[in-house]
């Protein structure tokens, strides 16, 4: 990989270069005291229903996205549009419970999901299980966003074992850093803008004129083998790979909106309606997805991995350099110029959101709960920002000097863990019922058996259940989930008895309003 | 749960969108390669077409519940 594609490298490095400036631009972008955590930390909750698309989509289709789920499909085939039935899900999702989590958090300032439990449910102990499992998730997640840009690097030409590729990995990453610390989460909303742009325009670019080179999507398919092309049917019983296709999807779809990006996401909108509307509006990314996904397999039926010219890439990155040199294979190097850099730039606008929401945690919730109950609005957003630049600067530290399938392996445990927040946050927006140290017990129970199933299969994320003679393999999350809820259940009215909860902050109305 | 301001009736909008969920989790039904159309497996387009459907329905719950 000593041969750098200079034309696809400046045109990557004159988007890159316009996406700097207007991260930092965007700190006058709907002015405001930026010294506030809820401006630096949630724009000052003004993005309108556009914005707001924008954000959230760029949010929660990211580099890490496009390039990883691609690559299962190249590798495994059919399994890997579990993306597809799983970002469908997750609208209905929004569209029911988040609107009330909306309302109840911008009545009662709440800028954190933890914020919310407190007030909803007066333990600061299940409210910092929140916390913690929410920064611990996302770690991974912001790692393996600069795997993403590390791809991209290294399909310009920067990669192999010279300094070069990590040189450009640390200055995308110093530059992201920066324009966080000043602009806070206008920073990414403004960037995403661009970036969701030029990501719409790659995908559809390339699912119309890679068929039309190869001569029809009926040649594409014809050359994928039978047992790639489609599911496996399960035989005995066994329901194989249509449950774990299923609560793969399912699963997905009800952790996805626990994260604290997402959350952040949402409640910086500007008002209830704009998130109901992107409910109906954000499926537009799920169908882009859908055509990311079936390029990976465009590539696989292309055999992309077996041209000379893309050898090197396909040993440093495995499946991951799919996407990346179906693009370079396809098209005149300055528009693999401008797909790459909306990948790279689709890796900072989610690091960038995740580093804010992760640092809005601590600094509300560990920060200010346990150790500063008097930080004033200046030293809180102080403290944000100088903890989403040690967050980043963490996740390149670990990207950098490990292997980055650990990162691929906390990811997933990562998504295992914040599922368990599910009845806390979005079971807590409808009901009290559950009692707060019985859901804590409830998330122990969650989190040590999901995390058992995970490591039990190698970090594969499905666990065959056995009952009854038959085998069910699943998501360990949703297995996991449901032995929570149940702990949570049965220990509810034992807790009862032997203490009443404290009063609810909130009133039936806010979730309302 | 509080329903004080809903229409009344509108509660059954929401099972729509159980519909769904069965329609996008019931895999047996389609993990098929035919029909295809414009020489796509069936496994690839109805699951693509759900997304459009999914959007559908979410917008027509968003309008009956406003």
């Amino acid at each position: 990989m000593q041969n750098v594609n200079w034309i696809a490298l400046i045109v990557f490095a004159l988007l890159f270069g316009f996406i700097t400036w207007l991260g930092f631009a965007a700190a006058h972008w709907r002015r405001g005291d930026l010294n506030s955590l809820s401006e630096w930390g949630l724009g000052g909750r003004r993005f309108g229903t556009l914005i707001t698309w924008f954000l959230v989509g760029g949010d929660l289709y990211t580099a890490y996205t496009f390039i990883a789920v691609p690559a299962l499909a190249f590798g495994a085939g059919a399994v890997a549009f579990f993306a597809i039935p799983y970002t469908i899900l997750i609208y209905p999702i929004l569209l029911v419970v988040f609107p009330r989590l909306w309302s109840v958090c911008h009545k009662h300032a709440y800028i954190t999901a933890a914020d919310f439990v407190i007030g909803r449910f007066g333990n600061r102990w299940l409210a910092l299980a929140v916390a913690v499992t929410g920064i611990v998730a996302t770690m991974p997640y912001i790692a393996l966003q600069l795997v993403g840009l590390e791809v991209v690097i290294g399909g310009l030409g920067l990669g192999g074992d010279g300094w070069l590729g990590e040189v450009s990995l640390i200055i995308a990453f110093i530059i992201l850093a920066a324009f966080t610390y000043s602009s806070g989460l206008r920073a990414p909303a403004a960037i995403a803008i661009v970036k969701d742009l030029l990501i719409y325009i790659t995908a559809f670019a390339a699912c119309i004129v890679i068929p039309i080179q190869v001569g029809g999507f009926g040649k594409i398919f014809a050359a994928i083998p039978a047992q790639k092309l489609i599911l496996a049917v399960p035989h005995g019983q066994n329901t194989g790979a249509y449950s774990s296709y299923a609560t793969l999807a399912l699963g997905s779809a009800l952790a996805l909106f626990l994260y604290p990006h997402s959350i952040t996401g949402i409640l910086s909108a500007s008002s209830r309606n704009a998130v109901r509307r992107n409910a109906a509006l954000l499926p537009a990314y799920s169908f882009m997805l859908g055509l990311l996904t079936l390029l990976g397999l465009m590539a696989f039926a292309l055999r992309i991995d077996k041209l000379p010219e893309f050898a090197d890439g396909f040993k440093v990155f495995k499946s991951n350099f799919a996407v990346p040199a179906l693009l370079l294979h396809t098209f005149p190097s300055w528009f693999v110029g401008v797909a790459f850099a909306a990948i790279g730039i689709g890796a900072l606008v989610p690091a960038a959101i995740m580093s804010i929401a992760a640092a809005n945690l601590f600094t509300r919730n560990i920060y200010r709960e346990f150790f500063h109950r008097e930080a004033s609005d200046k030293q809180e957003s102080q403290m944000a920002k100088w903890m989403s630049l040690i967050v980043k600067f963490g996740a390149l530290i670990f990207i950098l000097l490990l292997p980055s399938q650990y990162a691929i392996q906390l990811q997933l445990l990562g998504g295992i863990w914040i599922i368990q927040t599910l009845p806390a946050v979005l079971l807590g927006a409808y009901t009290r019922w559950l009692n707060p140290w019985a859901q804590l017990v409830g998330w122990a129970a969650g989190i040590a058996t999901g995390t058992w199933m995970a490591a039990a299969m190698n970090f594969n994320g499905t666990f065959p259940l056995q009952l009854a003679g038959w085998t069910f393999p699943g998501y360990s999350a949703l297995y996991s989930l449901a032995l929570n809820l149940i702990v949570a259940v049965v220990l509810t009215p034992l807790f009862n008895q032997v203490s009443k909860p404290p009063e609810d902050q909130t009133a039936p109305a806010d979730y309302q309003a | 749960m509080d329903n004080k301001k809903r229409k009344p009736g509108s509660n059954w909008w929401y099972l729509l969108l159980l519909v769904l969920f069965v329609g996008t989790l019931w895999v047996p039904f389609f993990n098929s390669v035919e029909p295809t159309w414009a020489g796509i497996p069936f496994f690839y387009w109805y699951q693509m077409l759900m997304v459009f459907v999914g959007a559908g329905i979410t917008a027509i719950v968003y309008f009956a519940t406003e």
